[in-house]
């Protein structure tokens, strides 16, 4: 039983963890590639920007959260997520607009974003320095142990309260973006333009308010992911552009340009790098003594070590582009 | 008008003029420049000289959003509906820019074309190439156009889609819409025309109406093969 539990720590929760981050930046990626065509490198960086801003207001009001109960980081997420949107929507006037004017061809805007990411991260970097810093200024970060009530299980179930928030806000933004894609006007049109831009125009739909709103849609989304993942670990200039490859590998798992698609890829990849860095010793030990004697158990059962995780991302990317270019889902082929 | 893609014309002073409520067929060879001419009165490519008319107001060179507001709607040929989004989505879409109409002008479109309301829930994609073209022209229809411009409507259907498409769009035209449509079916089309135009070479060779067409022995041996 107390490897059960060891197994839920680390990999049902560590792996859900991991999922919804990959999940919520798969999706802002998917959506930006369904209607401008083009991969956003920068989206990664739009992600520690939305961080970042949740920082510098909890860092000025960080007084705000206690007298509620929750986070200051918290409540300073939809503010920060409004800026973050104004950010996607300015880049995109600034920098991609032009290009788009120009008719260039895809590649020459991901290479433009490639530009727009190393911009944000120095110019992030140059105000936030390059140390960690926690998203907890004044509060404390709640850890809930959870004993499980049978005989002999020592060890409880952890999950901490950032952890919690990240799952409420995951499945509300799911929702809430399913019902937005489905339900709305804009929301259809969007799919609509996705569908085809040539007859969304010919049916007289705005393209240009289309573009804008993705960007609305994709830089509050980074801001939530961006926030989350700092409030779970701590909040760093490079951390979200670590899991850049991850990000795109979820949404071409899930079929580019499927925002369901990217839901089901963040958490593959989540889980395959979770199960793939757990030490599977643990779940065997208890077998140990019907085991032959001559298979000794290694103390480190692990597919991959810790420190090589990004290999997995990779090679379930590789894998899909190989195997299923589609993806999981029928998305594009790029 | 003289148009084309770039500064190359396609069209070398075509003149076609169509009354409100009218059906014009716009036939000819391959490569007279049929599509070009509907795609330049949608705003698709540029008008390099002469002008296009709407109820005599200047409309050559506006995007098409203006040219939806103001009356027109267009159904391509090819890629002519949204594959992934239901039909009755397909549907709304078109009345993106009137949202009041919708319910309205939903019931209308069903009643034009009664196979569409089994299928309202499937996405577009999943349909029959004959189904598919009642969505796009139900698509159009739902901005309540005075004037449908049709890009080969029945390119590619079985001979029992394509009798039902004529027939759908002799009704539409007896419900006060004004059709400008380019058919490759010429006798099929021109028999339903109001007016009839031959292009050939980005000019009108003949104009006239669509019975007189077919009755003329010359447009007939060099177009409408004997």
């Amino acid at each position: 039983m107390n490897e059960l539990v060891f197994f839920i720590n680390n990999v049902v929760i560590a792996g859900s963890v991991t999922g919804s981050i990959y999940a919520i930046g798969a999706i802002g990626v998917t959506l930006i590639f369904s209607i401008m065509r083009f991969a956003h490198f920068a989206h990664a960086d739009i992600m520690t920007f939305g961080a970042f801003m949740v920082l510098l207001l909890t860092t000025a009001f960080p007084a705000v959260g206690a007298s509620i109960g929750v986070p200051t980081a918290l409540i300073m997420l939809p503010l920060a997520m409004l800026l973050t949107a104004a950010l996607a929507v300015g880049i995109d006037k600034a920098f991609y607009k032009p290009l788009r004017a120009h008719g260039v061809k895809p590649i020459v805007m991901v290479i433009g974003s490639l530009g727009v990411t190393l911009m944000l991260q120095g110019l992030i970097r140059l105000f936030s320095g390059t140390g960690g810093q926690s998203l907890y200024v004044d509060d404390r970060k709640e850890i809930f142990r959870l004993a499980l009530p049978f005989e002999g299980v020592r060890a409880p179930i952890v999950i901490t309260e950032p952890q919690i928030y990240l799952f409420v806000i995951t499945l509300v933004a799911v929702v809430a973006l399913h019902l937005f894609l489905n339900r709305s006007r804009l929301g259809k049109a969007m799919r609509a333009m996705s569908d085809n831009p040539e007859l969304a125009q010919a049916s007289g739909i705005n393209t240009n308010t289309i573009v804008a709103v993705t960007w609305v849609i994709a830089g509050a989304l980074a801001a939530i992911a961006g926030t989350l993942l700092s409030l779970d670990v701590t909040f760093k200039p490079d951390l979200s552009f670590f899991l850049l490859l991850p990000i795109f590998a979820a949404a071409i798992v899930g079929g580019v340009g499927h925002p369901y698609g990217a839901i089901a890829g963040g958490f593959v990849v989540g889980f395959a790098e979770t199960l793939a860095v757990f030490n599977w010793n643990v779940l065997l030990r208890p077998f140990r003594d019907s085991l032959p004697t001559w298979l000794e158990l290694p103390s480190n059962l692990a597919f991959v070590g810790t420190e090589y995780k990004i290999v997995v991302p990779f090679f379930i990317l590789v894998a899909i582009l190989v195997w299923r270019p589609t993806g999981l889902f029928k998305g594009k082929v790029i | 008008m003289h148009g084309g893609y770039g500064s190359m014309n396609i069209l070398n002073g075509v003149n076609m003029t169509l009354y409100a409520d009218e059906v014009g067929v716009i036939v000819g060879p391959n490569g007279a420049g049929k599509s070009t001419m509907l795609k330049a009165v949608f705003g698709l490519l540029n008008v390099n000289q002469g002008e296009i008319l709407l109820n005599g107001q200047p409309i050559h060179n506006l995007p098409p959003n203006q040219l939806v507001e103001r009356g027109m709607g267009f159904v391509p040929q090819e890629k002519n509906v949204f594959p992934s989004l239901t039909v009755k989505e397909n549907l709304e879409m078109g009345a993106y820019l009137k949202p009041q109409n919708v319910k309205r002008m939903l019931e209308q479109v069903y009643d034009f074309f009664p196979p569409l309301v089994e299928k309202r829930h499937q996405p577009a994609g999943e349909l029959s190439g004959g189904q598919r073209q009642m969505v796009a022209m139900g698509r159009a229809l739902m901005a309540e156009p005075s004037l449908l411009l049709l890009d080969e409507p029945t390119a590619g259907l079985s001979p029992l889609y394509m009798n039902e498409i004529f027939d759908r769009v002799k009704k539409i035209n007896a419900a006060g819409v004004g059709i400008l449509m380019v058919e490759q079916n010429a006798k099929q089309a021109l028999a339903i025309a109001d007016k009839g135009f031959v292009l050939a070479a980005g000019q009108n060779r003949f104009t006239d109406t669509g019975a007189a067409l077919l009755a003329d022995p010359d447009v007939a041996k060099s177009f409408l093969g004997g």
